[in-house]
């Protein structure tokens, strides 16, 4: 029994630094909506309420970049249907019903879903799941604030290196899911294909158009 | 802004609709290889695309300029394996760096 509380704790401990340590992108978050014209309120209600890193710094990208706004929505809810997958895989293992499958939804992100697949027992895994995805929505949600509110105070930017702050952690993000060598060329023609491409269509579709090379390298 | 505020609106939405259906089907239907396969693509080609865009266009213009040391510095920082807050804070600086140098 004291092992098992052992494990318990130290599960508790990991959730938490995770959330800390991915909460802290926030910052990044909130300087870069607006450095890109969104307003704090704007960038802590992403936060609150779409609350996926990923589909965030996307739309806001697409927008700032003088993307539509229907870009902006197609773009942040196609990078955001893999956490449809991993709801579908954490309710296997949660089998929540009611208000608790609501909270349970808006914290299905790849580091709740991540920490709680890698524990070996279901307790472990409930636990890992709700302490992961609520601290860092905790997190996330006031380092998102602090980032906006301080890029609203240094003015120019682009003077503080900030306008790669988004494409940077998009790399980080996506180097090491790029495993096999189909995923790379994927990665490859979809980075080509948009720069080919953006001087002749309208801003936005560059990147949305991709999504046909993920269904072609895909389909087979 | 209120294109900003449609956006923001409707993709949290969206995005909250997708996970709560996520919770609520039988897994079996996600079960088929090739859903697997376009779903893990999709974030990857997006993803790319948007590094692209951000990093070597200016208004839908195809720009080489400050940003280029930025993001050779933050691939590198990536590939080598430094720590996340370092890999930002080395490429804002690259960047910075470069903007100020060339004004």
């Amino acid at each position: 029994m004291g092992l098992r509380q052992n494990v318990g704790v130290s599960v508790k401990r990991d959730s938490i630094g995770v959330g800390i340590s991915v909460g802290a992108a926030g910052v990044a978050f909130g300087s870069v909506a607006v450095a890109g014209h969104f307003t704090v309120a704007q960038a802590c209600v992403l936060s609150l309420l779409l609350f996926s890193g990923a589909s965030q710094f996307a739309l806001v990208g697409v927008m700032s970049s003088g993307g539509s706004p229907l870009a902006a929505i197609l773009t942040g809810t196609f990078l955001g249907s893999r956490n449809g997958l991993y709801g579908t895989r954490m309710a296997s293992i949660l089998k929540n019903r009611g208000w608790r499958r609501v909270v349970a939804a808006q914290i299905t992100i790849d580091e709740s879903t991540g920490m709680a697949i890698a524990q070996e027992e279901i307790e472990q895994q409930h636990t890992a799941f709700w302490y992961t995805g609520i601290a860092v929505f905790f997190f996330w949600n006031i380092c998102t604030f602090l980032g906006a509110v301080g890029a609203k105070a240094i003015g120019d930017t682009a003077a503080w290196g900030l306008d790669v702050v988004s494409p940077v952690v998009f790399i980080a993000v996506l180097w090491p899911r790029l495993t096999t060598r189909n995923l790379k060329l994927a990665a490859l023609a979809a980075f080509t294909w948009a720069l080919c491409i953006t001087e002749v269509v309208p801003s936005g579709v560059p990147i949305l158009t991709t999504v046909a090379i993920a269904v072609i390298v895909g389909w087979k | 802004m209120t294109g900003a505020w449609v956006a923001v609106l409707v993709t949290g939405v969206l995005c909250f609709v997708l996970k709560y259906v996520g919770h609520s089907i039988p897994a079996k239907w996600l079960e088929r290889p090739r859903v697997g396969r376009i779903t893990t693509l999709i974030p990857i080609v997006l993803l790319s695309a948007l590094v692209g865009i951000q990093a070597f266009t200016t208004q839908t213009k195809f720009t080489i300029d400050h940003r280029l040391s930025g993001i050779v510095i933050g691939a590198g920082s990536v590939i080598a394996k430094l720590p996340f807050p370092a890999t930002i804070i080395l490429a804002m600086t690259a960047s910075a760096i470069t903007y100020r140098v060339k004004i």
